[in-house]
């Protein structure tokens, strides 16, 4: 069944601020094999400059996570996630996250398409703390297989 | 970290390789939220016709990611991060899993001390990510 393109222009329901912890920057960095002590031990944050232990580059894909799974498991939607892999991912970063950070996300449905038998949804959320830009980020999942059979 | 001033485009970063394991999966299903059946599950993911438990592209991401952050020592020097995954990394259930080898190299130097890296990452010589670059900030 394909993707409700009604759907496109659609924005995640405003979700509670996401608290930043240095505990769940410990986890995604020892998840992805990330030793790196910026990511572990306070001092070696501080000593780069940073005011608490950085994230990973990728880290805000918790975020994303974390705040649209209701709205993209809305029924209305059609996306079946056993059919979903992902197709890009772009982060771009104004600065570093943090822990200690409390941030925001608006997340909306930019666009879906076809791409053969496949719907590419792309989702960009803009995630702010405290009112000031932190990021973007672009996200194109693949639905597998959902695209409406086409005419021969 | 390397200095604008001492990358030239064509530097290469240290190659390295990277084990992916099912537990690595599990591990980043529960750090990222992510439980998609597809990255736990052979028998789901097979119903969906895929070939077995396939990693996610975020894990690879990440991974692949490691190649830069690990040369720069500061995670916080990255501005942006983009990359296709052309191919999934399938992980078989059996003690090696998959192997990603990741390569980078700067590919074009920009301005505000601005450095563009390319990276390339392989499973069993396939690519799994395209178009992939990082940019970053150095001292």
């Amino acid at each position: 069944m394909p993707l409700n393109r009604d759907f496109v222009g659609r924005k995640a329901p405003r979700a509670e601020p996401f608290e930043v912890t240095r505990g769940d920057i410990r986890r995604f960095a020892t998840a992805i094999g990330d030793a790196n002590p910026a990511c572990h031990d306070v001092a070696a944050a501080q000593a780069l400059g940073h005011r608490d232990l950085v994230a990973p580059p990728t880290f805000l894909i918790t975020l994303a996570m974390a705040g649209r799974t209701d709205f993209l498991a809305d029924p209305e939607l059609g996306l079946q996630y056993e059919f979903v892999v992902h197709g890009q991912q772009k982060f771009e970063l104004r600065r570093p996250v943090c822990a200690g950070d409390v941030l925001d996300s608006e997340a909306r449905i930019e666009d879906i398409r076809d791409a053969r038998d496949n719907e590419l949804m792309q989702i960009i959320s803009e995630i702010s703390c405290d009112g000031e830009p932190v990021a973007t980020a672009t996200n194109t999942l693949v639905s597998r297989g959902t695209a409406a059979p086409r005419e021969v | 970290m390397p200095s604008y001033d001492e990358v030239e485009v064509g530097t290469t970063l240290p190659t390295q390789e990277f084990t992916l394991q099912r537990a690595d999966l599990v591990r980043y299903c529960g750090a990222s939220g992510d439980f998609n059946v597809i990255h736990w599950n052979e028998r789901l993911a097979k119903s969906v016709g895929l070939p077995d438990v396939i990693a996610h592209g975020m894990l690879t991401m990440a991974t692949a990611g490691r190649v830069v952050t690990d040369w720069l020592g500061d995670p916080g020097a990255v501005l942006e991060f983009a990359v296709r995954f052309s191919r999934p990394v399938v992980v078989p259930d059996d003690d090696r899993g998959a192997t990603l080898t990741v390569t980078a190299a700067v590919e074009d130097k920009l301005d505000d001390k601005r450095v563009v890296i390319g990276l390339h990452a392989t499973v069993d010589g396939g690519r799994v990510l395209s178009g992939a670059k990082m940019v970053v900030r150095l001292p």
